[in-house]
């Protein structure tokens, strides 16, 4: 099917094309360079760095409090697990617990920012593809989410909830109230989607089969999150690292299985990030029902300075594994804050992958591998 | 397996190219030889008894102090569930060290993202480059003594707080 | 055409029409998809179900050659900066630019940052800044309102100059 026009008899030149960095389809500012003969691609260079806000050089310049609100910039759409990585390394580093309900108060957050997070990345790509009516249900479904976050923190997208230490405000019992019943609101939501776009014979075909990433290669690359799941490596840092109280949670770890087309095609991890939805609100279920009582944040000094020394904190952040390594010289200023997301790694294979697809199914692999502007540039 | 343990083996097949242990502190690390860096990670990949399948990180942390430059390596392994970091140290007026590419594909961005903000020289690298600043940008970012450039291509770096352009 | 632009006096028939021809601008504004970080998010949940810009007419286009209002949304980094010249330079007159965010207003929380533009009124003249980081829809709203106002008070045939484009270029 894809053979070049060539062979087929046509007279045809290589074409240069530039995706972006201001397209409709682009997961932020990004920019392919394509090298085309007439459809068909035959390199795809991705050029990026439009949104590098130099977060990592900023570390060096203000306090460990001070910086949880760029943290939130590192990846907006996940901005709760990156706050939390950042005062995960924090609090290694200095030797301070959480209190016990600061945890549970944490987890809530982050679960239900990651329930927002898939929402926009299942909206988007599906409207990639082509299918506009999902992507207004999941902004739909988010404004409920976003409205839980502003009564929580008081912030619709950009939280910094986090802090060192456990939160920043307490949930009340009346929140609590009511991100139950949007759970019990959004349950059934699930499988209207599932019925609008998974069964949806269109974007099976679309999608089955299309930039297949083997085991050895998703490791090579360094792939994490949904797209290292739905290449069949069963691999989840709340599992296997577990940090916060995820020992005492029960929940499954989704595996791409070839539904429908090859083991690890754009498929496998677009039904990974479904069912990784469904796993989110059983998970919150839990936390609501076993909410201890206490104090929602330790005391810790306004100046806070940890002793010398390095830290690399991880957690499952919707797009895979987010890494802090701060490093400590025992001032009150980090001396090294590097930030290491998934984004970054998933945008390196895309050459590989696109080597003879069509433009396309580009299109459809970059809103598969869910890649996000500000993860990338940081 | 225990990172003391991989020290010891290490030690025992690369006499000489790795020391400088720190096993008690948060993250244990041990520093390598710079020319020995690709065979040891090469080693450490493929081996049965570490298998570190996964370059988890590639970065860089500038010390002018003591007058180098640290390239920090984080490996890890899914099948063991073990890590290790390695550290490089390198002069700062000449940083050059071979590249990880031929063993694990993804140290190709991650050695672009290093030379575009420390300067750091990565020998037999396929297409180093610049990969987050424009590529007529002058300087390495990251490095502790770099000092911010008036203007770029026309436009201005600084802004008058609000206070003083209402009083003019 | 041209000798009748700006030229006649203030009737009832004139102004009239100047009005229709405003009203009919100012109810249909296609601003050009422009989101860069975290303000595009909030400028897509603006064009969501809850708070609706459809409602006023105004649906997004991803071309600059069919649009004739440019949010800027999210942080303008230098090395877009030159790119977002050259889509302002292509939208057809008369064009008009919300700020959206405090990125894009003056550098936000990023001007300590080197790669950062401190305002893309650098870069571009702009009618309207949009506090907020990031601005609530009904804060994106207003400022739309704000650009239907400056709108219905232009003057084409009736003889008054035509009011500035939008606040000149600062110098820093």
């Amino acid at each position: 099917m894809n053979e070049t026009a060539q062979e087929q008899g046509f007279y045809t030149e290589d074409m240069t094309i530039s995706v972006g960095p201001q397209h409709p389809s682009t997961h932020g500012v990004l920019r392919f360079v394509v090298k085309t003969d007439g459809e068909v691609i035959s390199e795809a260079i991705p050029d990026v760095g439009y949104l590098h806000r130099s977060i990592e050089k900023i570390g060096e310049k203000v306090t460990y409090h001070g910086y949880v609100p760029y943290t939130d910039r590192a990846d907006y759409l996940a901005a709760m697990f990156a706050n939390q990585a950042f005062c995960l390394a924090a609090e290694k580093l200095a030797g301070t617990e959480v209190t016990r309900r600061g945890e549970f108060c944490r987890v809530i957050a982050c679960e239900l920012n990651r329930l927002a997070s898939h929402l926009i990345s299942v909206g988007t790509f599906g409207q990639d593809i082509g299918a506009m009516t999902p992507f207004v249900h999941a902004l739909r479904e988010r404004e409920t989410i976003n409205n839980l976050m502003e009564e929580i923190c008081g912030a619709r997208l950009t939280y910094n909830y986090i802090r060192i230490g456990g939160v920043g405000y307490d949930i009340v019992p009346e929140t609590c109230a009511r991100i139950t019943a949007f759970l019990d609101h959004f349950e059934p939501i699930v499988s209207e989607f599932n019925r609008l776009l998974s069964g949806n014979k269109i974007f099976i075909e679309r999608l089955a089969g299309v930039a297949v990433v083997s085991k050895e290669d998703a490791l090579s690359y360094n792939l994490v999150g949904p797209n290292l799941r739905g290449s069949g490596i069963k691999w989840d840092i709340r599992r296997d690292i577990p940090y916060s109280i995820y020992p005492e949670l029960d929940f499954e770890v989704p595996v791409g299985t070839a539904q429908v087309g090859a083991l690890g095609d754009s498929y496998d991890r677009y039904w990974v990030r479904i069912r990784e939805m469904q796993e989110s609100v059983k998970i919150l279920r839990q936390c609501l029902d076993k909410m201890p009582k206490g104090p929602a944040i330790a005391k810790v000094p306004r100046k806070f300075r940890p002793p010398a020394g390095e830290c690399y904190a991880r957690v499952e952040a919707p797009r895979g594994d987010m890494g802090f390594y701060v490093i400590s010289d025992g001032s009150e200023y980090p001396y090294r804050v590097r930030i290491r997301t998934g984004s970054y790694t998933a945008m390196s294979i895309i050459d590989k992958l696109s080597k003879g697809i069509m433009l396309a199914d580009l299109i459809a692999l970059i809103g598969s591998l869910d890649v996000d502007a500000p993860e990338i540039d940081r | 397996m225990d990172a003391k343990e991989i020290y010891a083996t290490l030690e025992k097949l690369f006499p000489g190219k790795v020391g400088d242990f720190k096993g008690e502190v948060q993250e244990p690390y041990l520093t390598v030889d710079t020319a020995a860096i690709v065979e040891v990670c090469r080693f450490l990949r493929n081996s049965p008894g570490f298998k570190f399948e996964v370059l988890s990180d590639l970065t860089a942390v500038d010390c002018p102090k003591e007058g180098k430059i640290q390239v920090v390596y984080h490996l890890f392994s899914y099948s063991q569930n073990h890590q290790i970091v390695l550290k490089v140290d390198l002069p700062r007026d000449n940083p050059k060290v071979a590249t990880l590419e031929d063993v694990w594909k993804v140290a190709n961005w991650f050695e672009r993202e290093v030379y575009d903000l420390f300067g750091v020289i990565f020998e037999g690298h396929s297409d180093l480059r610049r990969i987050m600043l424009p590529e007529d940008w002058v300087g390495y970012p990251l490095r502790k003594d770099y000092v911010e450039q008036e203007e770029y291509d026309g436009i201005s770096t600084q802004r008058a707080p609000l206070v003083e352009k209402l009083l003019r | 055409m041209k000798p009748l632009i700006n030229s006649l006096p203030e009737t009832v028939f004139t102004t009239k029409v100047d009005d229709l021809l405003n009203w009919g601008r100012a109810s249909s504004q296609w601003y050009m998809l422009f989101g860069l970080a975290c303000c595009a998010i909030e400028l897509m949940q603006t064009g969501g179900p809850r708070a609706d810009l459809d409602r006023f007419g105004a649906v997004p286009r991803a071309t600059p050659r069919q649009s004739d209002l440019m949010i800027v949304a999210g942080t303008l980094t230098y090395k877009m900066a030159k790119r977002t010249k050259l889509l302002y330079d292509q939208m057809p007159d008369p064009r008009y630019v919300i700020s959206m965010g405090s990125c894009s207003n003056c550098g936000g929380l990023f001007q300590l940052a080197y790669s950062v533009c401190k305002g893309v009124d650098k870069i571009v003249p702009v009618d309207v800044y949009v506090p907020g980081c990031p601005p609530r829809p009904e804060a994106l709203t207003e400022g739309l309102l704000r650009i239907q106002d400056k709108m219905m008070r232009e003057r084409w045939l009736v003889k008054a100059p035509r009011p500035a484009e939008g606040a000149s270029a600062a110098q820093d």
